[in-house]
């Protein structure tokens, strides 16, 4: 009897708990996706439509904003996103790369200032990178490269980060037997690292490739300080443009059209690789 | 392993000691040459009175620790324009940081919690961790034309009667400051939900089931086993988030068009070195600012690297070598 009574009382306990965690679950989904929703709602509708109220629903000018949108005069959308997907694209395999070979360079040889070079990396793998954003941009101007993608796309080389994920990555897969198998196959140290070690870290280096386009995609505070031709603008400049534009003059439709192409690659993206995207975030974060 | 393969391995090692330099040179020629050398001209401008006025170039003349003084003394309205942009800074992140790790915690807890059994999880985590990747510009400008006096938001309460003026949200101090740290919290608490749950998974189970049995419940859990055992992710995960504060600058940025309004109680660390660099060129005091930022999150890193260090020190379970 007594029994009963409690595991009666712990099921009705456990239910109640259940039930608000998942209200909480909701209502943090729909915090997320709400304004999202507000953006592409707003971007199907025109501007006649968008100052006359609001509405939840749908409307028909999708086609139209985009086509106001893409041929826009004083913003170029389709080349910022050309400039974003070229500079992205470059960031995306220099960083990979190059953190892999740096990682393996210190994961696999032994040399003099291999544990001060590891230690190094670590100490300013958290130094922001606004703070030397002053002596860069002075010598960007001295070397005549702004207006130029090279020093938004050098600097990734060096991502320590990126190394760090990397040397975490070759630490639990990659067995030294492979790399000895294939110097005894007379392979060289380099083409060993391109033909054997990168297709093992194939995992790794697509999910970084993914997190630096990203990051170099939504990039804004150095780009915006050394790109100011129109033909050179990534799309983060662009729409920081549209917001010191009088707002009021313009057309919303093609505002919400702006920002839904801002973010629209990324989106497509993330839902179609979600899964292994989420965990990728972990991977190579601090493990017990 | 035999002997002679041994010292086979031993001598190659000596060999190839070439190749680890080589293979680490492009790290550190790019490292040298887009942060190091950089981070040096930066101090250096620091000491320097080097900026533009109109067309004139005024220096650049040293002037030792002037800018720091300047910095750090108080201008025509009495205000010490760092410490504002700092105390901006920090209050804006206690925003969205404290409820972003609070909430994230509770997530944690919900999703590796056996007796909840949460469905979805996939879905919820996909939706959660979604705006973490979205441009933080165009995230901002979307709330902008959403927030404005002429935006859906102040429609909607228009018609519903709620209040009979248009609200502008963007020059009240309050309501500036919540939507910065709701953006911010909505980037986050995603990513920071799913690192914590990755921590709590790492714990041994055997240990919640002990407590279990010896009668604990969910709070004593929680607080006894949970968060001691979490303690090092969690602080890894608030020292991280502190240095992502303090580089705050695309949201408000693009949110209040530069200028931190209403006046400049929503101008971050950041946005002040910004304006130095845009419009003045102004390099000694933006080397000042950058120098101040440096210490900060210099600071921060030590804690940081001190705790992946020593993670790095404990033995490791498989060694190849």
């Amino acid at each position: 009897m007594m029994n009963d009574e409690q595991s009666r009382k712990a099921r009705i306990q456990l239910m109640i708990t259940r039930v608000v965690v998942y209200a909480i679950l909701i209502f943090l989904t729909f915090l997320c996706l709400f304004f999202f929703y507000m953006l592409i709602i707003n971007s199907t509708r025109s501007n006649a439509e968008l100052q006359a109220g609001f509405s939840a629903l749908p409307h028909g000018h999708f086609i139209e904003n985009f086509k106001n949108a893409w041929t826009d005069a004083s913003i170029n959308i389709p080349r910022g996103m050309l400039n974003s997907f070229i500079i992205a694209s470059c960031c995306a395999v220099l960083t990979t790369y190059f953190s892999a070979l740096t990682a393996y360079g210190i994961h696999i040889y032994d040399f003099k200032l291999k544990k001060p070079a590891f230690l190094f990396i670590m100490a300013v793998m958290m130094i922001p990178p606004q703070v030397s954003a002053v002596g860069f941009i002075q010598l960007m101007y001295k070397f005549k490269l702004t207006n130029n993608f090279l020093p938004l796309i050098v600097p990734s080389i060096a991502a320590p980060i990126v190394f760090f994920y990397m040397k975490q990555y070759m630490e639990s897969v990659l067995p030294i037997e492979i790399v000895e198998s294939a110097r005894i196959d007379g392979a060289s140290e380099f083409r060993t690292f391109n033909q054997i070690v990168l297709p093992v870290m194939k995992p790794a280096i697509a999910v970084q490739m993914i997190f630096s386009f990203v990051q170099s995609w939504n990039n804004y505070f150095i780009p915006a300080l050394l790109l100011d031709k129109a033909e050179m603008k990534t799309v983060p400049i662009m729409i920081a443009q549209l917001r010191s534009a009088d707002y009021s003059k313009f057309d919303m439709g093609k505002v919400y059209m702006f920002i839904l192409l801002a973010i629209l690659p990324v989106l497509i993206v993330y839902l179609l690789l979600s899964r292994f995207i989420i965990r990728g975030v972990t991977a190579g974060a601090v493990k017990g | 392993m035999s002997k002679k393969k041994e010292n086979e391995l031993k001598t190659r090692g000596v060999s190839n000691a070439k190749w680890g330099y080589l293979f680490i040179l492009p790290f550190f020629v790019a490292y040298t040459l887009c942060t190091l050398i950089p981070q040096l001209m930066t101090f250096y401008n620091s000491l320097f009175m080097n900026y533009r006025d109109g067309l004139t170039q005024v220096g650049p003349k040293f002037v030792g620790l002037e800018n720091y003084i300047k910095l750090f003394s108080p201008d025509n309205t009495g205000t010490i324009g760092i410490l504002k942009y700092f105390g901006n800074t920090i209050i804006l992140w206690l925003m969205g940081a404290v409820p972003q790790i609070i909430v994230a915690l509770l997530l944690a807890v919900f999703f590796t919690s056996y007796r909840l059994n949460i469905k979805g999880q996939q879905f919820f985590k996909t939706v959660i961790y979604m705006p973490n990747l979205i441009m933080a510009s165009a995230f901002s400008m979307l709330f902008f034309v959403l927030f404005s006096p002429v935006g859906p938001v102040n429609q909607v309460l228009l018609a519903s009667g709620w209040i009979n003026k248009a609200v502008d949200f963007l020059n009240i101090k309050i309501s500036v400051r919540v939507l910065i740290s709701l953006m911010n919290f909505l980037m986050w608490f995603g990513n920071t939900t799913i690192l914590l749950m990755a921590g709590i998974q790492g714990i041994d189970q055997t240990l919640f089931e002990a407590a279990q049995i010896d009668g604990a419940n969910s709070w004593q859990i929680f607080s006894r086993v949970t968060l001691p055992l979490l303690s090092p992710i969690l602080v890894y995960t608030v020292i991280t988030a502190m240095i992502g504060g303090i580089q705050m600058f695309d949201v408000p940025q693009i949110l209040t068009k530069g200028i931190g309004m209403p006046n400049r109680t929503s101008m971050t660390m950041v946005m002040y070195l910004n304006n130095y660099l845009t419009t003045s060129k102004n390099y000694g005091m933006a080397g000042a600012v950058s120098v101040v930022l440096f210490i900060v999150s210099a600071v921060l890193s030590l804690i940081v690297y001190n705790s992946l260090s020593a993670q790095y020190r404990k033995p490791k379970r498989h060694r190849k070598y």
